[in-house]
């Protein structure tokens, strides 16, 4: 076998295994904390018998090994429970909702990213002079305001005061997709904010890491123009640490998502996943937390197989 | 202290007057901090600087309480992280083996869930109360700490002038305290500042979710969750705590970089 | 015509330089510099680090790296001023009319595009032949410079193949444009002794084939003796002298250039052994944890007081694994060291302090050797307050009379590393040593990160310190010119064992093993025809096996 392909299913059994802990500890930390889970789910109040009945139906009379075995042989056939709330499926409140979100996060990244690599190429471009200090000026800020800010910040300005858009971001199936990109101008436009400064800033120290290299100097001593430089010389070598830096920052936006949502009440995961906090519904919040984990494990595997692929090492061993 | 640059200088008073107003709360505040003392959203006037909240209460009072519980939360939980993550990240640079082996593969897979997630996850079963609130941050990021002091610490044990202090038959005291420590300390004083800001910004969304400080007591992130009603009829006094977290979480990090910055001037023993 | 190839006048260059924690300053690299340089001649650049040769020369291609600026003076190449070039003209003379090669082919090679592509990449981005001719160059310029396999080589990526043939194809890749001019920048200086010969070698037959003016920069005197026809030695960014090959090696005129070709002639008497060696490393066998192969294998040496045992070999030969052995840092599989007749213990921690102060260290990095966050005089106080117990006043006398001994004197007491040059640096880790009153002082390469001159007084000092203190050093290098001046036994040693052991004299005589012969031959001697010597010597050999 390809000494790659060996380093790549290395690589995806890391991702599995990883996922699997990542299970054991959602499960963890949900379970054998201290406090009593009935209790906090129906509070100080709560009669004996109400105690011993939810605990029942949570299957916290079992031990936890068998409580978890059970959970995760459930979630790997798409069983995930029922909510205590309201009985509903999880699984297809959780579906409806990923999509939602995935939808959300999909036109986030078609904008943020080519604008960010197109940006941080800018900077580089430019380096120490105005657009270079204005996006590092930007980055600075924008690691320090938390994205709720940048969310009202829009909502007070774009929705109350022009009314251009709406100030909540409802979607649902019989809207057609311009009246869909319409509902969620804002809350794409708050999470491209959220991850463009990162994702510019880190796009700019990959693509300079490359250009400081001594090959380039080569090319240059070669007589070769700026743009064959850069695009037969820098950019092979700057793909993978682009690659890499889009995927931590889509993971990153996996996350913002939880925000953005509850300041734009949009029926997805981050939305779902809060109110079920709020109201103590633990196996919701098993599932959510671990459907984000599989997302955010996911795509560190990306990056990290195409940084194996595109290693001229390992593509060419000795 | 020569030579502060200007955008340090303005971090530096601003992290200042922040931590002072949250230090002398009682003295500076107008009234008190659950006091209804007028009409719901008055506006801006002279007796009440920044006007009322949801329910009649002063904002400017309210402002300075809950900067006084966001910067408490969030020093206490950056101390926490610290003390956490340096300790055990320098012990598995300098002892290395199976210690270091088993702290670095926990700490791979407590990052491998985004912590604002696991945060909830432990929250939706966790009593939320301040200490608990400490606690789950705290511990949370301290991971990151301890992925940056090993790596700090690691760089440098394997230098030349440790190797000599092993050689000279130094304890271990002596070579984290008096050889790795002093060279340390520099990236780990900046990345401080980049932590408390992460906390600060962690403390308010989990308020703005309604998982962080409960009411009656409120954080800047509770106000702008009390108060984010009001936007939608314009009334911005939602955005006045979400635009004080933003220039407290700016001045911290002015004041980071220009640590951060000095440090690698010390560093770099290349040019001489 | 009547004008040369490369003519350059008065030439000046400044760069800015960012201290910390002060404005940014500019200065002068280079000033008043002039030179001319012939169709198919060599001028050799020689100087320390900081001389600005590297700059001069790529100011032959009107290129400055970093923040460089030339900013004064005139470089015509073929006739005309280049300082004055458009950008599209200066891209036309880069990689056409000049080449360069650079000191690390390694990392000047494109690690993601095949050799092949990458040599005559320039020839085809200016036109000057079709990729099947320029290609049919390359496999000429590969058989030429002894490349392996010229037909096929250029299939290979960078990594597959070694550091000496890289810098070949690297020289490769300067030549097949077929430019008037190339710039060596220390081509052979990351090479290891015995693969620099064979590089300078196959450079030096290039040059003379394609008949290519060539400007050579280095700072090793010996080896721009061998492939330039002119020398010229720089200083501080100005000129000192230029002369014809012969009168700067045979009769030079100034003090500085005299300095440079005498460097490491240090008269040194060679001791006789002793009865009782200080040290005797006993049949040693070690492997690293985790490897499956000896990087040492039954090894055997002895020290003897107040004498020098220089251990000799290239990179991967083990030597500075024996010091790690020594010092306890890397227990031996087998075999035993012995230290005044007692065995020491195999493992650091099973040393006693006493066992520990007898035995020091001085590093091939002073810099990194020093703890940045400690002064002068905690660093040479330490041991002091550690092994003796001084404290405060004795203490620091005792510091300031160290310091007198390595000549430099107890201002120096209170200053940081980062304030010392590389030369002091090193002087401070050798009175670290001398704190401890050891017996033996393992010195690792200490002079190879010097310049040569700064080098020679290193050098000078611990011969000195050796007579005063009757210590012992176990000399670790890879320069035999220094072994030469300093040892009185060597070990040379080749993949891990010690292949010739014996006094100076015996080692240095012939006949010789042939790993000993090729390193000894390999050497560049301050000699006109030295290399050719060598060549023709080799080939007879070959011949006559």
């Amino acid at each position: 076998m390809h000494p790659i392909l060996i380093l790549v299913s290395q690589r995806i059994a890391l991702g599995l295994l990883l996922l699997w802990a990542a299970s054991v500890l959602i499960f963890a930390g949900t379970m054998i904390l201290p406090g009593d889970v009935a209790q906090s789910i129906l509070g100080q109040s709560a009669t004996p018998e109400a105690l011993a009945n939810l605990r029942a139906e949570l299957g916290l009379n079992d031990p936890p090994v068998t409580r978890y075995f059970n959970w995760l042989f459930g979630a790997l056939q798409g069983d995930l429970g029922v909510a205590l709330t309201n009985g509903q499926d999880i699984a297809e409140a959780l579906g409806r909702r990923l999509g939602n979100t995935l939808f959300l996060a999909f036109w986030a990244a078609i904008i943020a990213v080519p604008l960010a690599i197109f940006l941080g190429l800018l900077a580089v471009r430019y380096r120490n002079r105005w657009p270079d200090k204005a996006i590092s000026g930007v980055t600075l800020a924008s690691i320090s305001i938390p994205e709720f800010l940048i969310g009202y910040l829009l909502v007070y300005f774009v929705a109350v005061k022009l009314g251009w858009f709406s100030s909540v971001a409802m979607i649902n199936d019989s809207m057609s997709l311009g009246e869909k990109l319409s509902a969620i101008a804002l809350p794409v436009a708050v999470l491209v904010l959220v991850v463009l400064a990162h994702m510019m800033r880190m796009t700019r120290a990959a693509i300079l890491n490359v250009m400081q290299s001594a090959y380039i100097e080569t090319a240059e001593l070669k007589g070769l123009s700026g743009f064959n430089v850069i695009f037969r010389h820098a950019f092979p070598n700057a793909i993978s640490p682009i690659v890499n830096v889009v995927m931590l920052n889509l993971a990153y936006l996996v996350v913002g998502v939880v925000v953005v949502e509850v300041v734009f009440v949009y029926p997805g995961m981050g939305q779902y996943l809060v109110d079920h906090v709020s109201k103590r519904d633990v196996p919701v919040v098993q599932a959510c937390g671990l459907v984000f984990a599989a997302v955010y494990i996911g795509l560190n595997m990306v990056a990290d197989i195409v940084a194996i692929l595109s290693n001229p090492r390992l593509r060419h061993p000795k | 202290m020569r030579g502060i640059p200007i955008s340090a200088l303005i971090g530096l008073v601003f992290t200042g007057a922040y931590f002072l107003a949250a230090l002398f709360a009682p003295f500076i505040a107008p009234y008190g901090m659950a006091e209804t003392v007028g009409d719901v959203w008055e506006p801006m006037s002279r007796t009440h600087l920044l006007g009322t909240d949801s329910i009649g209460r002063d904002l400017l009072t309210r402002m300075i309480y809950g900067g006084r519980t966001t910067i408490f939360i969030a020093t206490m939980a950056t101390l926490l992280s610290f003390t956490t993550g340096a300790v055990l990240g320098f012990l598995a640079a300098v002892i290395g083996g199976w210690i270091d082996q088993l702290l670095s593969r926990f700490v791979d897979l407590m990052m491998a869930i985004p912590s604002l997630i696991f945060a909830l996850v432990v929250l939706s079963v966790m009593p939320v109360t301040i200490p608990v609130l400490i606690l789950v941050m705290g511990l949370l990021d301290s991971t990151r700490v301890y992925r940056l002091a090993r790596a700090v610490a690691v760089d440098i044990n394997v230098m030349d002038f440790v190797e000599a202090a092993r050689l000279r038959g130094e304890g271990r005291v002596w070579i984290i305290f008096r050889e790795i420590l002093p060279n340390a300390l520099s990236p780990l004083v900046a990345e401080m500042g980049l932590r408390f800001i992460f906390m600060v910004l962690f403390v308010s969304t989990l308020s703005f979710l309604g998982l962080g400080v409960q009411p009656p007591n409120a954080d800047w992130g509770g106000i702008v969750k009390e108060n984010k009603e009001g936007i939608v009829y314009g009334i911005p006094a939602a955005l006045v705590p979400a635009f004080a977290i933003a220039t407290l979480a700016i001045s911290v990090n002015l004041v980071a970089d220009w640590v951060l910055n000095r440090t690698t001037c010390l560093k770099g023993g290349r040019g001489g | 015509m009547g004008e040369p190839l490369l003519k350059v006048t008065d030439l000046k260059i400044e760069a800015t330089a960012y201290p910390p924690g002060e404005p940014p300053q500019d200065i002068t690299i280079v000033e008043g510099v002039s030179f001319a340089l012939e169709k198919g001649c060599v001028l050799g650049l020689i100087g320390e680090s900081g001389a600005g040769k590297s700059t001069i020369g790529l100011s032959a291609m009107a290129y400055g790296r970093g923040g460089v600026r030339i900013t004064g003076g005139e470089v015509r190449v073929n006739g005309r001023d280049i300082l004055r070039l458009g950008v599209r003209d200066l891209r036309r003379l880069r990689g056409a009319e000049v080449t360069y090669v650079a000191q690390s082919a390694a990392a000047a090679f494109n690690p993601a595009k095949r050799i092949m592509e990458q040599v005559i990449e320039a020839t085809l981005e200016h036109g000057r032949a079709s990729r099947s001719e320029a290609e049919a160059r390359a496999r000429a310029l590969f058989a030429t410079l002894g490349l392996p396999d010229p037909d096929t080589f250029g299939n290979r990526y960078p990594h597959q193949v070694s550091g000496g043939q890289l810098q070949r194809a690297m020289t490769a890749l300067a030549l097949c444009p077929q430019p008037d001019l190339v710039v060596f920048d220390e081509p052979t200086t990351a090479l290891d002794v015995t693969t620099q010969i064979d590089v300078l070698a196959a450079i030096k037959d290039a040059i003379r084939e394609t008949g290519v003016a060539a400007l050579y920069i280095t700072h090793d005197l010996a080896v721009v003796a061998q492939v330039s026809d002119e020398i010229m030695v720089l200083k501080g960014g100005k000129m000192v002298e230029h002369g014809a090959t012969d009168q700067i090696i045979n009769a030079p005129r100034e003090d500085y250039t005299r300095a440079l070709v005498s460097v490491r002639s240090i008269a040194h008497e060679e001791k006789v052994p002793t009865a009782d060696p200080v040290l005797r490393v006993e049949h040693v066998t070690a492997r690293y944890r985790g490897t499956s192969f000896d990087v040492l294998h039954d090894v055997t040496v002895e020290v003897h007081p107040g004498q020098t045992l220089a251990v000799v070999g290239e990179s991967g030969s083990g030597k500075s694994t024996l010091a790690r052995v020594i010092t306890g840092l890397l227990p031996p599989s087998d075999g035993q060291i012995r230290f005044a007749g007692r065995p020491l213990s195999s493992a650091l921690a099973g040393r006693s302090r006493e066992d520990l102060r007898e035995v020091q260290m001085i590093y091939q990095m002073a810099d990194v050797a020093m703890n940045p966050r400690q002064t002068v005089g905690t660093i040479i106080g330490r041991p002091l307050e550690f092994y003796f117990d001084l404290k405060g006043e004795a203490k620091r006398k005792r510091v300031a009379e160290l310091l007198d001994e390595i000549e430099m004197g107890k201002g120096f007491i209170d200053r940081y590393p980062a304030e010392l040059s590389g030369g002091q640096k090193q002087r401070v880790c050798i009175a670290r040593a001398l704190a401890a009153k050891p017996r033996l002082i393992i010195c690792d390469e200490v002079t190879s990160a010097l310049d040569p001159l700064v080098a020679d007084g290193i050098l000078k000092l611990l011969l000195n310190l050796q007579k005063v203190e009757n210590v012992a050093y176990l000399f670790i290098t890879h320069d035999l010119a220094t072994v030469r001046a300093i040892a009185d036994s060597i070990a040379v040693m080749y993949r891990g064992r010690v292949v010739r052991y014996g006094t100076k004299s015996e080692v240095l005589a012939p006949p010789f093993d042939d790993y000993t012969d090729l390193l000894l031959s390999s050497v560049p001697e301050m000699k006109l025809g030295w290399l050719e010597d060598v060549i023709a010597h080799r080939k007879m050999e070959s011949a006559g096996n």
